[in-house]
């Protein structure tokens, strides 16, 4: 189709790559591409040679044991690791085609395309409406009329209007566990990135609350590429179209989800998603 | 949709912009680093500027000496205008004014009254220089060599023995009476003490802090002198004993804020596994966690001992000023601080007796210095070891 | 190490040996907490001394009355010149201060490496800046803004013989004491900031939000309470010093308010020292003396006991989040 043709040249898709035997949404274009990709905190080593391709438009869980690397990798893809002291990346990181990790690259213009939810919900101790007005000013969004437009969509988008539209300027601190992390979803989405990162959004909520951030997110997916790290192999199945599954700092397997948990070509994923081990 | 992918890519071609993008928040990260260092700034300026009033006698450019070389009125003109001016100690404007023959006439009353001035044995010693700052002397009128401070009279006595004395007298007194309450309170706020009593207790010892020494000063010289004076029965009203009581108040916040800080980061483990092999409560923080935080109890006795010395209003207003060197703390003394804050405003700007008063300054700042220094250095250390072994 | 065992392990007698052990535990315990009580009992005795004597003394007069007519008698002298001396030295103070002390623990926290050289460098200073002695400051004071900076603008913009700089100030005394609470400032504001959970940061930085805007717009706010904690602290520290201000701006005497910052001021701490020490006549002084002492005790101590609260809350709610 067109959008192939538009993107898949840059790519050079490698045919031996993870991933790219998968026929399910082979249609979705490749969005983030990643080729030897290494991180070291200081000198221990966290990702080891890690290369795949993300598609656009669908949902990619990352999978592993406690400690593999998931978060780092998630937040490699919006440079959050910058912030910390001492940490060093090898490789190649694309989005795009462009090299994010190339120190030309503007991280602050990088983080408004490539939005994160946090695994503790970590809402401004602000009111509803200023948590996500507060994102808009920063994209430079003044007009009153059209940050108070916005703020009601995203918090349609994250399916929490109707729970606060009356008290949108009382604190956000005195929402539920699960309506602090949909607010920050609504957040995210309120500066409309193109991807959106999510590190076990969903682990510290009650089976309702993450229920309802499981159908947010199948929701979310028809306008974003979406990467969730989870540790619950339920959710994954159900809410993700591609498993990428790691241990010990490498990537072990990268397929469609359907294939990564009905018939995986490794062992130890097998051992994994089975709950064998980890 | 074809249309919004590729302005979507497109758009990503913006990112490369670097970070020259924002200069001003590039300026103000400058800034803030900048700034960040007047801490350090202001230590050196402290160093540098008392230094510098002091320096001068630390060179040994300074000349107290009352007796000046006599220049005979022959040898007038081989003086420079100059020298001449300093020699009569005239004004500019008025020694332009004068002929040659009033100067000569000023040169020849000068070598008169020169004549007429007492002679004393001391009188061409410059007071300033190392040996006599540091080491007895005997000076006219004394039969033994002493140790004296006497810089308002007819020779400048600077000896700074008697002040540093003084000064180890009332610190001696302050850690003496504040270590023992204070390291004991710390005991108890930390380990012993109910945990509702805790809440408070911190907080309320550590008001004491909050008490001005100019307060203390006064409680001691109105209060505490007489109080002190009725039940120890001592000579002199205001001595080493009551300013150093009145300073081990000042002490006892820095001390116990200190000491128990490093009681409490001993690691809750320690303790109860002391308890669970059956000692007592006490026990346990006699033989463990005292033992653990030595190191930080130390550094309270250092730190407490830099915050004694340093202390100005109260041995001012309550150790009875004389500068005498005795070894009873009842008798009256004068410490380095109350020195300076005594005589400073007296002096002349620039000349020997305010320069030695900074060398004072200097001296204090570079002990207080290394109080601190020690104080924080064993802190440090005993806070990354019990926190490597917790 | 050895690690807890559960009690039925004990040897039978280890009970009896721990009974054994209750009466040096009783003494122990009430011996250290004899100290604790001991030390409260004479912050009491002062504070108890000081109101009990001062109140009686404590009237609308003496608030609001100079010294014109007479120093030393509770009849005609009051404390207004002096009051206004300390709070426009310590408000000046706070002007100097606080910007730099808040961007240092800014620097610190948000941007210094924790374990670099620079670091522990700044620290350090901070640290010893801390244990300078009051009484330094005063010689700095006179050394470095007096002697120093304010000859030389003498020199550069004021031509006659009087110095107009170059002489004790209110300005002069207010940045001697902002050198030296600066280190009040910056370690209560950092404490406040390092409170503030790093997800918020985060948070806002993930938004696409730039360093300095995170910290504006998300930090500072935040640590508000603790800086003015710092604030506080640094005034009720500044308030009560007199040994810094000797040298550099305190008069005995000034028979009118000072009007501007150049001119000296009569100050509450060194007019405490002035009664206790210069009267020719203490017994007459008396009430006067304990009247002034409580007035600068008001000043300094109630800011203090809200600052030790408002601290006491921060740390009891950074408990909590942490
Ligand atoms: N800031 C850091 N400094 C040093 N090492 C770190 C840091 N953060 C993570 N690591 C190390 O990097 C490795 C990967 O950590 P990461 O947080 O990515 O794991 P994870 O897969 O997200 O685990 P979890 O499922 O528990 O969240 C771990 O061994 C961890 O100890
Ligand atoms: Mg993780």
């Amino acid at each position: 189709m067109t959008v192939s043709e538009i993107t898949l040249p840059k790519f050079k898709v490698d045919s031996a790559r993870p991933g790219a035997s998968a026929e399910e949404h082979s249609s979705r274009a490749p969005l983030i591409d990643l080729k030897n990709l290494s991180f070291y905190y200081g000198r221990s080593q966290a990702l080891k040679d890690i290369s795949f391709f993300i598609r656009e438009k669908v949902v990619t869980a990352f999978i592993g044991p406690s400690g593999c690397g998931k978060s780092t990798l998630l937040r490699c893809l919006n440079r959050m690791n910058d912030l910390i002291d001492g940490v060093r990346v090898e490789g190649e990181m694309r989005i795009h085609g462009h090299d994010i990790n190339s120190p030309e690259v503007d991280v602050i213009e990088l983080r408004k395309r490539v939005g994160m939810v946090f695994q503790r919900s970590n809402p401004f101790p602000k009111s509803i409406h200023e948590n996500i007005a507060y994102a808009l000013r920063l994209q430079g969004v003044k007009d009153r009329s059209e940050i108070d437009g916005i703020v009601e969509n995203s918090l349609r988008g994250a399916a929490l209007w109707d729970e606060v539209k009356d008290r949108l300027h009382t604190s956000a601190l005195g929402l539920s566990g699960g309506q602090q992390q949909r607010l920050c979803i609504a957040r995210a989405i309120a500066i409309k990135p193109e991807i959106i990162l999510m590190d076990e959004p969903a682990s510290a909520l009650d089976p309702l609350a993450t229920a309802k951030i499981e159908e947010l997110v199948l929701d979310l997916k028809r306008d974003y590429t979406i990467v969730i790290v989870t540790h619950n192999m339920q959710q994954a199945a159900r809410i993700s179209d591609y498993t990428a599954f790691f241990y010990l700092g490498e990537l072990i397997e990268y397929d469609t989800t359907t294939k990564i948990f009905t018939n995986p070509a490794k062992k130890q994923t097998e051992d994994y998603v089975t709950g064998r081990f980890g | 949709m074809n249309e919004k992918q590729t302005d979507a890519a497109r758009s990503w071609e913006s990112l490369r912009k670097g970070h020259q993008s924002r200069p001003l928040e590039w300026l103000v990260e400058r800034g803030i680093f900048l700034v960040s260092l007047s801490a350090i700034v202001m230590i050196f300026l402290i160093f540098a500027f008392v230094g510098r009033e002091a320096w001068p006698v630390v060179a040994g450019k300074m000349n107290s000496s009352s007796v000046q070389t006599v220049i005979p009125v022959a040898e007038m003109d081989k003086q420079s205008p100059a020298e001449l001016r300093a020699y009569l100690g005239l004004t500019k404007a008025k020694f332009d004014s004068m002929d040659l023959e009033t100067r000569k006439l000023m040169m020849e009353i000068k070598v008169e009254a020169d004549k007429e001035k007492p002679v004393d044995k001391d009188a061409p010693v410059n007071t300033t220089a190392w040996h006599y700052l540091f080491r007895p002397h005997a000076w006219t009128g004394y039969e033994k060599p002493s140790y004296i401070w006497q810089p308002i009279s007819l020779i400048h006595k600077y000896n700074l023995v008697p002040l540093i004395i003084g000064s180890l007298k009332a610190t001696l007194v302050a850690l003496l009476f504040s270590v023992p309450l204070a390291l004991a309170a710390a005991i108890y706020v930390s380990q012993l003490a109910p945990a509702w009593a805790k809440e408070w207790l911190k907080p309320a010892i550590e008001l004491l802090a909050g008490i001005p020494s100019v307060v203390l000063g006064f409680f001691a010289l109105i209060v505490m002198a007489t109080v002190l004076q009725n039940v120890f029965g001592y000579e002199s009203r205001l001595n080493a004993f009551v300013a150093g009581i009145a300073l081990g108040l000042a002490i006892i916040p820095v001390v116990f804020s200190i000491a128990e800080d490093a009681l409490t980061s001993v690691p809750r483990s320690y303790t109860q596994a002391a308890l669970a092999l059956g000692s007592s409560r006490w026990q346990a923080a006699w033989k463990i966690v005292l033992p653990a935080a030595i190191p930080g109890v130390f550094a309270a006795v250092v730190l407490g001992f830099g915050r004694a010395i340093g202390e100005t209003m109260i041995v001012l207003m309550a150790s009875g000023n004389a500068s005498i060197v005795s070894g009873s703390f009842f008798d009256s003394t004068r410490t380095m601080t109350a020195t300076i804050a005594a005589e400073l405003a007296e002096t002349v700007t620039g000349g020997h007796h305010y320069r030695i008063l900074f060398l004072i300054g200097a001296l204090l700042f570079i002990v207080t210095f290394a109080a601190n220094f020690a104080g924080d250095m064993v802190m440090h250390r005993l806070k990354r070891k019990l926190e490597g072994k917790a | 190490m050895n690690t807890a065992q559960p009690p039925a392990i004990h040897p039978p007698g280890r009970h009896f040996r721990t009974d054994g052990f209750y009466a040096g535990s009783f003494f122990f315990t009430g011996l250290t907490g004899l100290a604790t009580f001991l030390i409260l009992a004479i912050l009491a005795i002062i504070l108890g001394n000081v109101v009990w004597e001062g109140w009686g003394s404590f009237s609308w007069r003496f608030l609001t009355g100079g010294t014109e007519r007479d120093m030393f008698s509770v009849e005609n002298a009051g404390v207004l010149p002096m009051i206004l001396g300390t709070a426009a030295r310590v408000i000046l103070m706070t002007i100097f201060v606080i910007p730099i002390g808040v961007i240092t623990a800014i620097y610190l926290t948000e941007y210094a490496r924790s374990g670099s050289l620079w670091t522990r460098f700044i620290r350090g200073a901070v640290n010893n800046l801390a244990g300078v002695p009051s009484i330094v400051f005063g010689l700095f004071g006179l050394g470095f803004f007096i002697a120093f900076a304010g000859q030389n603008l003498d020199r550069m913009f004021h031509a006659g013989a009087e110095p107009h700089w170059g002489k004790p100030a209110i300005l002069w005394a207010s940045l001697t004491l902002a050198v030296m609470t600066l280190p009040v400032v910056i370690v209560a504001t950092e404490e406040s900031l390092k409170a503030i959970p790093s997800g918020l940061r985060e948070a806002s930085l993930a938004l696409g939000a730039t360093k300095l805007e995170t910290i504006f717009k998300i930090v500072l706010p935040q640590a508000l309470p603790g800086i003015m904690t710092g604030g506080i602290l640094a005034v009720s520290r500044a308030a009560g010093e007199v040994a810094p201000i000797l040298f550099t701006g305190a008069a005995y005497y000034m028979a009118s308010l000072p009007k501007s910052f150049t001119d000296q001021f009569m100050d509450l701490g060194y007019h405490v020292f002035i009664l206790s020490t210069q009267s020719p006549d203490i017994e007459r002084t008396r009430p006067l003396l304990y009247a002034t002492v409580l007035a600068l005790l008001l000043l300094t101590f109630t800011l203090n006991i809200v600052a030790i609260f408002v601290r006491a809350r921060m740390r009891r709610k950074m408990r909590a989040a942490h």
